[in-house]
């Protein structure tokens, strides 16, 4: 068993970012659907309102970070010009030329859309407090930017998987 | 108490809610920073000028410059919005309407099949 230093920082990005960012999503999404008034004691509230908080903005950081990682550091060895890389390869074959021209193409810009929406779910979550569990729009908006994000790094993180499948990053 | 400046009447429930002008930055912010994503994706796919000039690290290519320059119109934004709508209370609804219409543009504009039309 043994990984390079390459595959080290794909499974960085793909597993160990991407799983936290998911986990924080399940907590995050679980936490304010259920942040009502109705719901939770007073007591209950600041507790429940102060653990979306550190989600959410966990979630925002991690969104960050795997962009981040993934783009300027695993992306560079992905589109290098030898022809062993994985672009060269997926490119080097019509029946995988797609999974460059359509599938990494929309990976690489989507996934920075993610990072944009949790940030604005975060500052949301942090501005508003436990108001958001008195106001249902307010609730609501935050949980649609929540899923956005979600919706956006999902996109590019099954793309991902599959382009690697198909050429992984040595 | 908090002095707002309000454009619509505070609702006696709501006291306690703060001023919606921070949140609408924010939201305007989001739709502004990933419509600026779509732009330059799509002109750095129209112009090879345009790519070249976003090339900024040669080995990320004109990624390094779009994400860059997306991120920043996306912080710059939310950072301008937030001095401006500090203390208002504007109506979120119609904020939050041209920050959708932005992301979906934005989102358009990241897609392949949209933006290799302009190869």
């Amino acid at each position: 068993m043994h990984l390079s230093y390459r595959e080290w920082w794909t499974l960085v990005h793909g597993m160990i970012l991407g799983t936290t960012f998911l986990l924080a999503f399940s907590g995050g999404l679980a936490g304010l659907y259920s942040l009502r008034t109705e719901l939770v004691t007073a007591e209950g509230l600041q507790e429940r309102v102060r653990r979306i908080k550190v989600g959410t903005t966990v979630m925002a950081i991690t969104a960050w970070l795997t962009v981040i990682t993934g783009s300027w550091i695993v992306y560079p060895w992905y589109r290098a010009k030898s022809p062993d890389s994985a672009k060269s390869i997926l490119l080097a074959s019509p029946n995988t030329a797609d999974w460059h021209n359509f599938g990494m193409e929309w990976k690489e810009h989507v996934a920075w859309i993610a990072p944009i929406l949790a940030t604005t779910a975060a500052a949301l979550t942090v501005y508003y407090g436990a108001a958001l569990a008195r106001n249902r729009y307010l609730r609501n908006l935050v949980i649609w930017f929540f899923i956005g994000a979600f919706v956006t790094a999902g996109a590019a993180g099954l793309l991902g998987a599959l382009i690697t499948k198909s050429a992984p990053v040595h | 108490m908090t002095e707002l400046t309000a454009e619509r009447p505070i609702d006696p429930a709501r006291v306690d809610e703060p001023p919606a002008g921070p949140a609408a930055a924010v939201i305007l912010a989001a739709g502004i920073g990933v419509f600026a994503l779509g732009i330059v994706t799509t002109l750095s796919e129209a112009s090879t000028g345009f790519a070249d000039a976003l090339n900024w690290k040669d080995s990320v290519g004109p990624l390094s410059g779009k994400t860059i320059v997306s991120s920043l119109v996306f912080v710059a934004a939310w950072g301008a919005l937030t001095a401006y709508w500090r203390r208002a209370n504007p109506a979120l609804r119609p904020i939050v309407l041209t920050a959708v219409v932005l992301i979906a543009l934005g989102l358009v504009g990241t897609f392949p099949t949209f933006f290799q039309i302009f190869e």
